[in-house]
């Protein structure tokens, strides 16, 4: 599978990360080499193979009670926050 | 049906409106899907809030049984299949309320299959809408936007809290089906005790999909409504968004496929521009999460463990107290108002106890403001006022009046009916008495009647019932009456 610019274009925007028209022909080359790589697994059979979703094979998904047991540090949760105020996270407006 | 159908007249033929609707409701649980912060609501901001809730590097999400449970709970009362195996995907998209960057949700294996929920219409007859699908996935968090000029606010308690989303099929066909589906899955969903349904604070939002077409036709082009929050929105909501449909067809247009937001104030839908770009949402399967496996012997404790059903119990009603299916399925919306009426009817008479609890009760509550939780007169004091009906000692027209003293006093039947002599008069010779006393008042009358004047039966009866301040028993005024003015 080969990806083209438009392609590119349209990823990029969708993960938010800018990138110049000038470097979509050269992402495009490299995204496709990796896709090239990863397809080499069609080669396998998997014919009657049931989907794996762990490689740890036994682990069952662990589950918890329902208790609060967490939460109670605000201060914590803005620590990193570029603007805060009151207790909120401030970031530039996004009004629909 | 089809001849009471609902149709979209256009000025080139008749149209169908075709609905589907996704519920969002939120799971009760102390705790959220995946962390162990709180689920309440009215906290101060980001301070019921994990650091899995707010995507801090190197988290992981644990599942929370209880709501594991609540989502077959509730599928299990949409007489829905419920999947052994389910798988939790992500969900991509950027918003300042969703830290991680997306959203733990499920997508081709949900937690819940096909269903069925009866819708309870006005003629007393029922209808079957389709569930497509329930899954659970987690609530973004809260943007407020009018608290500054050139930021929004974002409170993360809300963040990671489960909702189930419940989709239906493509199965109704008007705004009153839809409003109908919409109060029937709030009440299934309110006697599990698995949502509480305040479409006004948010536990339950929906979101409308609307197509329309000329009867007969394949489905056509559908767009998605977001967002509504209460049963009488929704209604308006297809209306206008159905009404659009048609007339964009009509003046030679198409409709694109797109999301839109219904404004309440001017009665119309408008398109929401900036999800325009927002609809690839890249799901995959979350690997940070095995899929959840429900054990056969899980799944068996919580259906042994489920309450009788409104559906259920209208049956009951209809057949033990011989209800309409109206009246039944009136009694059974609330859990709380059909035990009210259980208890007033055990041992009475069932229609006159639907009566007072529908009529006299629901408008007491309506006027009152107050809840079937907290009556202004308690199922025990309805059945002893019953009870003075079927003895004899009020007439109906003072067991009415009775009740309105109980509203305002909170006094029980008995007390009042002492208190304020209000004990029906049924002692022959009082009532004669009051018969001659309006007899020979109204000479002239009784010989208008006696000439033939029928009607004006109804005027002595008024006239004695008043002289004996409406405490005559009726049944004896209209007996003696009758006898007394034959002469």
């Amino acid at each position: 599978m080969s990806l083209d610019n438009a392609t590119v274009r349209t990823i990029a925007n969708l993960a938010r990360i800018e990138v110049p028209e000038a470097d979509l022909p050269h992402l495009a080359k490299e995204l496709s080499t990796i896709l090239g790589w990863v397809e080499q697994l069609g080669q396998v059979n998997t014919e009657g193979v049931a989907p794996l979703a762990s490689v740890t094979g036994e682990l069952a998904l662990p589950w918890r009670a329902d208790a609060v047991t967490d939460g109670a540090y605000p201060d914590k949760i803005l620590a990193n926050a570029p603007e805060a105020a009151n207790g909120f996270f401030l970031v530039p407006k996004v009004v629909e | 049906m089809s001849d009471s159908a609902y149709r979209v007249e256009g000025q080139t033929g008749t149209w169908e409106v075709v609905i589907g609707l996704e519920v969002h409701a939120q799971v009760i649980s102390k705790a959220k899907l995946f962390s162990g912060a709180a689920a309440d609501f009215g906290a101060l901001p980001n301070s019921q809030v994990s650091f899995v809730d707010a995507a801090f590097p190197g988290m992981l999400p644990v599942i929370n049984e209880t709501c594991v449970e609540q989502a077959v709970r509730t599928g299990l009362g949409l007489k829905a299949a419920i999947n052994p195996i389910s798988v939790f995907a992500r969900k991509n998209y950027f918003y300042a309320d969703l830290p991680a960057g997306y959203q733990i949700s499920q997508y081709d294996k949900p937690i819940v299959g096909e269903g069925t929920v009866l819708l309870d219409l006005a003629d007393g007859k029922t209808r079957a809408v389709g569930i497509e699908r329930l899954h659970l996935e987690q609530d973004a968090g809260k943007s407020l936007h009018d608290q500054h000029p050139s930021k929004s606010y974002i409170d993360l308690n809300r963040a990671g809290v489960a909702l189930m989303e419940i989709v239906s099929k493509p199965d109704l066909r008007s705004p009153e089906e839809a409003g109908a589906y919409l109060r029937k899955l709030r009440s299934i969903l309110r006697y599990l005790g698995t949502c509480d349904g305040n479409m006004e604070e948010g536990s339950m939002r929906c979101d409308i999909n609307v197509s329309v077409r000329h009867p007969g036709e394949p489905l056509r082009t559908r767009c998605e409504v977001k967002n509504v929050n209460s049963v009488r929105f929704v209604m308006q909501a297809i209306e206008a968004e159905a009404t659009r449909q048609v007339e964009l067809y009509e003046s030679g247009g198409t409709v694109v496929q797109e999301t839109r937001l219904y404004d309440p104030a001017k009665g119309e839908t408008r398109s929401m521009r900036s999800k325009e770009h927002a609809h690839d949402y890249r799901y995959f399967p979350d690997p940070d999460l095995l899929p959840l496996v429900l054990a056969p012997d899980f799944v068996a404790r919580i259906k042994a463990s489920l309450p009788e059903l409104p559906d259920e119990k209208k049956e009951r009603f209809m057949r033990d107290y011989g209800l309409s299916p109206y009246d039944a399925g009136v009694l059974v919306t609330d859990r709380a108002a059909a035990d009210y009426y259980e208890a007033v009817a055990k041992g009475r008479d069932p229609k006159t106890a639907a009566n007072y609890v529908m009529g006299d009760l629901f408008g007491a509550l309506n006027r009152t403001g107050r809840t079937i939780e907290n009556p202004p007169v308690a199922a025990q004091a309805l059945g002893q006022l019953i009870d003075r009906i079927g003895d004899g000692t009020l007439s109906g027209r003072l067991a009415k009046e009775v009740f309105e003293l109980m509203v305002e006093t909170g006094k029980d039947a008995d007390a009042l009916i002492a208190e304020k002599g209000l004990k029906q008069v049924t002692d022959t010779g009082a009532i004669e008495t009051a018969i001659d006393q309006v007899m020979a008042a109204n000479a002239d009358k009784v010989a208008e009647y006696r000439s033939g004047k029928d009607k004006l039966f109804g005027f002595f009866v008024g006239q004695v019932m008043k002289a004996t301040q409406g405490k005559a028993n009726p049944a004896l005024v209209n007996d003696l009456l009758k006898r007394k003015l034959a002469g």
